[in-house]
């Protein structure tokens, strides 16, 4: 199975003046182009985010009738579920052509979150994160991820200059990407000066709120050799998840990626050292420690002493977030298909300024809800099959 | 006027407000293994047996992890800032999150021992905050 087209769709402002439908409308017909392929030669629809009933509407929307779908709903790292589980249905039959789609608008007016509609609030209706948790003051999700950075930093020494040094890595790449939000340079220094906003976090440890979309199509592995560009070819998958409130998260300093990132690894026959470019999810500089250790570039607790002195960035031995990442390019409440459209570029060698040399093993890994979901896709040349 | 988001009653979680109205921290045990569950549940998450019961708290714990916020909650009405969000290590063998009060934010440490407090809510509950060990 192999990735066969792609496309994302961002604003310098982070700011997209379309609905979400035209949108997916946008980067599906430009991710069916990259592939060289037609609408209707779709019959797998994957999305995640719009609505409760995501794909019914947007199949219909779109005009298609699929015979496989899937709306699995993990926040940020759904579209790399979405391609576990779309490698499984291409592998079995079930379909020919998938499509991955994601839009999501957080900067138009009255906006809501990621799949959330707005009961899903109301203090009406007993839930475990109204009973167990919002009386406290917890701000999600960054409070969430505070509190991760709070226990790592007790158990592991990880000072938050470690932290601010992802933020940099990551923002070097995004001077290179014309299309990312923030391309000025920035220092360890002026990520600690910015506000707390959950402290140790800092507001240049979050992520952005932009609008933003993304596409991605799939076929077997046969088929795509003989499609307008270079197959990325998906080597190795991986899932998990453990908890959904980070009361109820086992272990802090733990995420899920000790199982989803192995998985991938092993079912690809890679080792860390054989990746060229890590794409991880960035919804905070925490989350891309966190799964630096969990996918074992470093060993637990390592993080922050491993991420010193620029290593992921340009210059850097473990290239990451290349394309400025949810911290400096784009990050529409869900990032987990930019993760994936962005390895693509790299596995094919059209990321242009950003280009890693000689890239043949990408790696996808996607981290959603509170550190609860995580995916992990890797992602091969041709020279790897 | 109450500047804390209230949580609604379920029924599930009845007797625990209703021990706070008392000041008596309650958790619930499954009755097959003598073990806490937390949060409350209608099935045990270790054995999915339905034979839970309400029992006392020491009320005594740690802190596990925790951060100073210094932006609203996500829920209305919000707290005055700057205020700690904690994840408390009971001794009882569950964590639960709440705000330690009763000392500067910048005092909180990881591992620093406390005492569950009471916060009156509007209705005669109360919530369960921690304040530091004293002594």
């Amino acid at each position: 199975v192999a990735i066969v087209g792609a496309a994302d769709v961002v604003s310098p402002n982070g700011v997209l003046k379309k609905t979400i439908p035209a949108l997916h409308a946008q980067v599906v017909k430009e991710a069916l182009d990259d592939a060289g392929l037609r609408p209707s030669d779709v019959d797998a629809l994957f999305t995640a985010g719009s609505t409760p009933m995501a794909s019914l509407e947007l199949a219909e929307y779109l005009g298609m009738r699929p015979r496989y779908t899937d709306t699995t709903m993990t926040g940020g790292s759904s579209f790399e579920m979405h391609v576990e589980h779309a490698a499984s249905a291409l592998a079995f039959g079930l379909c020919d052509v998938a499509v991955v789609t994601f839009a999501q608008t957080p900067r138009a007016p009255g906006a809501v979150g990621p799949g959330q509609r707005r009961r899903d609030w109301d203090p009406t209706w007993p839930s475990p994160l109204i009973e167990w948790e919002l009386p406290y003051g917890l701000r999600l999700p960054v409070g969430a991820y505070a509190l991760a950075a709070s226990r790592h930093s007790s158990e592991f020494g990880t000072r938050p200059e470690d932290l601010a040094e992802i933020a940099v890595s990551t923002r070097a790449w995004a001077e290179k990407n014309p299309r990312a939000r923030y391309r000025e340079p920035l220092t360890v220094g002026e990520v600690l000066a910015s506000p707390y906003v959950c402290e140790p976090l800092h507001k240049l440890d979050c992520c952005l709120v932009t609008d933003g979309a993304g596409a991605i199509v799939l076929s077997r592995a046969d088929r795509a050799m003989h499609l307008k560009k270079p197959p990325a070819f998906v080597l190795g998958v991986g899932s998990c998840h453990t908890h959904a409130m980070i009361s109820a998260m086992p272990n802090l300093t733990v995420t899920p990626g000790v199982v989803s990132g192995p998985k991938a690894f092993g079912m690809a026959g890679i080792e860390p050292p054989d990746v060229d470019v890590l794409e991880a999810y960035d919804s905070f500089t925490i989350t891309v420690l966190l799964a630096l250790e969990d996918l074992g570039f470093c060993a637990k607790g390592e993080g922050g002493s491993f991420v010193r002195g620029g290593r992921l960035g340009p210059d850097g031995e473990l290239p990451t977030n290349t394309n400025g990442g949810g911290l400096s390019y784009t990050h529409p409440g869900m990032y987990g298909m930019f993760l994936l459209v962005e390895a693509v570029r790299q596995v094919r060698g059209e990321a242009g300024p950003r280009q890693v040399k000689d890239v043949d093993i990408a790696v996808a890994h996607g981290c959603g809800g509170v550190l609860s979901a995580t995916s992990t896709i890797v992602l091969g040349s041709r020279a790897t099959v | 006027m109450s500047t804390r988001f209230e949580p609604p009653v379920s029924d599930l979680v009845k007797p625990f407000w209703d021990a706070t109205r008392e000041r008596r921290l309650v958790l619930q045990y499954c009755r097959a293994d003598g073990k806490p569950v937390h949060y409350p549940r209608e099935a045990c998450p270790r054995c999915l047996g339905t034979d839970l019961e309400w029992r006392p708290s020491s009320g005594r714990g740690s802190v596990y992890a925790f951060t100073v916020n210094h932006v609203p909650g996500s829920a209305a009405p919000q707290l005055p800032l700057p205020y700690v969000v904690a994840l408390i290590d009971l001794d009882d063998g569950v964590r639960l999150m709440s705000n330690v009060v009763g000392c500067a934010p910048s005092e909180v440490r990881v591992g620093m021992p406390v005492d569950v407090t009471w916060e009156p809510l509007s209705d005669g509950r109360a919530l369960p905050l921690f304040t530091p060990r004293k002594g």
